[in-house]
C-alpha cells in the first residue's frame, strides 16, 4: 500500500516536473545570437549612438520560438542596428523559462537602467503592472494586453482586421460554401480572430456556413487533427486556425488528404506568422494564406516613439492594417490567385478608409451581419 | 443509423490516436512485468519522437518514401539504448526505480530540446517532408459499414500496433521467455534458484520498453505533430502508463485501454456534431475523456493486481 502511494505521488511529481521542464533549458543558443549581433553592430557604432536603450522580457516561449518572442526580438535588433546601439548596453533581452522568471528579469533590466522595457505577451501583465508601479521613472510597454499606468504603453493588434481579410480569402476559395474556424482557448483575444473571420466570410457571401470550434488548448496537436478530420469529412474545405500548436494537427490532416487525393480541395489559413512551410506537401501547398501579426513592427514603432521623446505612456495602441502590423501572406501564389489578391486588397482598402469597421465581439458581429 | 455514422467518423481517429499509446503501453508491460517500474515512458517517447524527426529531416532525400519506416527503427534503437540508463541505475545499482524513471523524463526533454536548438538553432524543428500518410486498404475498405470504419483513412502503424499487442501477448504467455519474464517480476528469488538470471531478464524488459516507447513517440511525431519541440510529447507517456495499469499489466488489456482513451478523446471532438449530443454543453464533452477514465479506473475494472516484485530491486541471496 505504501509503495502504491509512493508510486502515485511520484507519477504526479514527475508529471509536474516534466511539464514545468517544457520550454526551459535554453541559455546556450542565446549566446550564439549574441556573437552574431555584436559583430554586426560593432561595425556600425561609428555613427554616434543615441542615449537611449531598450530591452525586452520574453514569455515562456523563449526568444527563438519562431513566433511571438522571436519576432519581437528581431524588431528590437533591427531597431538597435538602425540606431547604432550596442547589444548589452543599448538593447538586450531577458529570457523567461517559466512564469517565476518574469519579476527577476524585469527587475534585472531595471537595475541596468534601460529606458524602455517591453513585456512580450499577455502573461507578463501582472508582473509589468507591479514593477511599473514601483519604478515610475522607467518606461514600460506591454504587448498583447492593456495596463493602465502613466509609464506603461499597451500595444495590442487589430487581429479582427487580418482575420476579416482571411475570411474574405476563405469565402472566395471555398467551393462547398462551408468553412471552419478552430480557436485555441476561449478568450476575448481569440474571439477577435473568430469574429473578424466570420464577418469577412459573410461579407463576401452571407450564405456560406462557418463552423466554429474551440480546442480549449494551444498545445494539443491531436485535437487539431481530430477537428480538421471531422471538418473536412463534413465538406468544409477551408479552415482558419488561431490555436498555436493545435494548428499543426490541422496542417497534418490537410497534407494527408492531399497525399491521398491530390485533387482534394482542402486549405488551411495560418496564423501569427506566414505558415507556408507547414503546408508544403510534395508540389502542392495547403496553406492558402496566413494572417501575419508583425510584433517586430510594433516593438520598433514604440521604441522609435520613446526615443524621440513621445513615449505613449498610459495609452493603448491598437496596431492594425494601416500600421503594417497586420497583413495577409501571399506566398502561395498558386492557391492565393491574383483574383483573390485583388479582391482582398479591395476589402483592405475599405477597412483602411473606414468604410468597414470590423466587429470584435459577438454582439458587434450580429449587428454587422444584420447590416449586410 | 446515427450510431453507425458516429462510429464511422470516429473510428479512424480512434485508431490513429491510440497507436502511439499502444506501442508505449506494450513497452510498459514488458518493463513492469519484469518487476521494474517505468515512469520514464514519457521521456523515452520524447527520445523516440526527437530521433524520429531528426532522422527524417536528415535522410528524407536519401531514402525517399522509406524514410518514415527507417525513422521508426532508428527511434526504437536509440530509445532502447537510452532506456539502458534506467536499467543500469535501477537493476544493477538498485536505485529507486521511480527516481530513476523521473530522471529519464527530465533528461530526455532537456536533451531533446537542447540538441534541437544546437542543430536547428530554434526551439522547434521544421516540418518533415516524409511523414506517414493515411491509407485506404483496397479490398477491405469496400466491406459495408466495417470497411469505412476500420480500413479507410488510417495509418499502417495503427494496424502494426494492434498486431504487435497480440504478438506481445503471445510472447508473454506462450513462450518460455515470457514465463521467465513474468517469474522474475512475481518472485525473482524463485526464478533465480531455477537458474534464470534476474538481472539479464530485467535488462531485456527495460530495453524492450525503451524500444517500444521509442516507436510510440516516433509514431506520434511522424503521424501527428510532424515536427519536434518541447511540447510534442506532453503527457502521452503518462497516459500509456495509465493504460498499463488500467489494462491490468496485460498486453491486450493495455491495448484495450489505449483504444478506450482514443475513443473518449475522439468522441469529445466529433460528438458535438451529432444530434444525440447536440444539447450537451461543450465543456462536458471536453472533460469526458478524463471523467470516463476516472470512472473506469475507479469503478469498473476492480482491483488492479500488479506484479508482486514490482519496484523491488533484487539482491541475490537476500530473503
Amino acid at each position: 500500500m505504501k509503495n502504491k502511494l509512493m508510486l502515485i505521488f511520484a507519477v504526479l511529481l514527475s508529471a509536474i516536473l516534466v511539464l514545468s521542464a517544457c520550454g526551459t533549458e535554453d541559455e546556450e543558443p542565446a549566446e550564439e545570437t549574441d556573437d552574431e549581433t555584436t559583430e554586426e553592430t560593432t561595425d556600425e557604432t561609428e555613427e554616434e549612438a543615441p542615449d537611449f536603450s531598450v530591452a525586452m522580457v520574453t514569455d515562456e516561449g523563449g526568444v527563438d520560438d519562431r513566433s511571438f518572442n522571436q519576432s519581437a526580438w528581431e524588431g528590437i535588433q533591427a531597431f538597435g542596428e538602425e540606431h547604432g546601439l550596442e547589444r548589452g548596453e543599448g538593447y538586450d533581452y531577458a529570457q523567461s523559462d517559466d512564469a517565476a522568471d518574469y519579476m527577476p528579469n524585469l527587475n534585472g533590466l531595471i537595475q541596468q537602467e534601460y529606458d524602455l522595457i517591453f513585456g512580450i505577451g499577455f502573461e507578463l501583465m501582472d508582473s509589468v503592472e507591479q514593477v511599473a508601479e514601483s519604478n515610475p521613472d522607467t518606461n514600460f510597454a506591454l504587448v498583447d494586453d492593456v495596463i493602465e499606468a502613466d509609464n506603461v504603453a499597451s500595444v495590442t493588434f487589430a487581429e479582427e482586421q487580418g482575420s476579416f481579410l482571411a475570411g474574405v480569402a476563405a469565402a472566395l476559395k471555398t467551393e462547398s460554401d462551408e468553412v471552419g474556424f478552430v480557436g485555441g482557448i476561449t478568450s476575448p483575444l481569440i474571439k477577435r480572430f473568430e469574429v473578424g473571420f466570420v464577418a469577412g466570410v459573410k461579407s463576401v457571401n452571407p450564405d456560406i456556413d462557418v463552423r466554429v470550434e474551440y480546442a480549449e488548448t494551444f498545445s494539443d496537436e491531436q485535437m487539431g487533427r481530430s477537428f480538421a478530420n471531422s471538418m473536412y469529412s463534413d465538406g468544409i474545405d477551408v479552415i482558419y486556425h488561431a490555436s498555436g500548436a493545435v494548428g499543426n494537427g490541422i496542417f497534418t490532416e490537410a497534407r494527408n488528404r492531399i497525399e491521398n487525393n491530390p485533387d482534394d480541395p482542402v486549405w488551411v489559413i495560418g496564423v501569427d506568422r506566414d505558415q507556408y512551410d507547414e503546408g508544403q506537401q510534395g508540389d502542392h501547398n495547403v496553406a492558402l494564406t496566413s494572417m501575419v501579426k508583425r510584433v517586430d513592427v510594433a516593438v520598433q514603432e514604440v521604441s522609435e516613439m520613446a526615443m524621440s521623446g513621445e513615449f505613449p505612456g498610459g495609452e493603448h495602441l491598437i496596431l492594425g492594417l494601416e500600421d503594417d502590423a497586420i497583413s495577409i501572406a501571399d506566398t502561395n501564389d498558386e492557391a492565393y490567385t491574383d483574383e483573390i489578391h485583388e479582391e482582398v486588397s479591395d476589402w483592405e482598402e475599405q477597412i483602411l478608409n473606414g468604410d468597414i469597421v470590423v466587429p470584435e465581439t459577438d454582439e458587434e458581429l450580429e449587428d454587422f451581419i444584420d447590416s449586410l | 443509423m446515427q450510431i453507425i455514422d458516429l462510429l464511422q467518423s470516429i473510428m479512424p481517429m480512434v485508431l490513429f490516436y491510440s497507436a502511439p499509446l499502444i506501442f508505449t503501453a506494450l513497452g510498459g508491460v514488458f518493463s513492469e512485468r519484469s518487476g521494474v517500474i517505468n515512469i520514464g515512458l514519457e521521456g523515452l517517447m520524447v527520445m523516440g519522437a526527437f530521433i524520429g524527426i531528426l532522422f527524417n529531416l536528415t535522410f528524407a532525400e536519401v531514402f525517399g518514401t522509406f524514410t518514415p519506416w527507417l525513422s521508426l527503427i532508428a527511434a526504437g534503437i536509440v530509445a532502447g539504448i537510452f532506456a539502458m540508463m534506467h536499467a543500469v541505475a535501477s537493476v544493477s545499482f538498485r536505485a529507486n526505480q521511480v527516481v530513476s524513471g523521473v530522471a529519464i523524463n527530465m533528461i530526455a526533454v532537456g536533451l531533446g530540446v537542447f540538441l534541437t536548438r544546437e542543430i536547428y538553432g530554434s526551439g522547434q524543428t521544421a516540418s518533415i517532408a516524409e511523414p506517414f500518410y493515411t491509407r485506404t486498404i483496397p479490398i477491405l475498405s469496400d466491406i459495408p459499414i466495417i470497411g469505412e470504419m476500420f480500413f479507410s483513412g488510417t495509418y499502417y502503424t495503427s494496424y502494426i500496433a494492434i498486431l504487435l499487442a497480440v504478438f506481445v501477448w503471445f510472447v508473454l504467455f506462450k513462450t518460455s521467455f515470457g514465463l521467465r519474464l513474468r517469474a522474475v517480476g512475481e518472485h525473482p528469488m524463485a526464478a533465480d534458484t531455477n537458474g534464470i538470471s534476474v538481472t539479464k531478464i530485467r535488462y531485456i524488459g527495460v530495453i524492450l520498453s525503451g524500444v517500444l516507447a521509442g516507436l510510440g513517440g516516433a509514431t506520434y511525431a511522424l503521424t501527428i505533430s510532424l515536427n519536434f519541440s518541447a511540447m510534442t510529447i506532453s503527457g502521452q507517456g503518462f497516459m500509456s502508463l495509465a493504460a498499463v495499469i488500467f489494462g491490468k499489466w496485460h498486453p491486450l488489456g493495455a491495448m484495450g485501454a489505449a483504444i478506450f482513451f482514443g475513443f473518449a478523446q475522439a468522441l469529445s471532438v466529433v460528438g458535438r456534431n451529432f444530434p444525440i449530443f447536440a444539447d450537451v454543453p461543450n465543456v462536458y464533452l471536453l472533460i469526458a475523456p478524463y471523467v470516463l477514465t476516472i470512472l473506469a479506473l475507479a469503478g469498473f475494472i476492480g482491483r488492479a493486481e500488479s506484479p508482486r516484485a514490482l519496484g523491488d530491486p533484487y539482491v541475490k541471496g537476500s530473503r
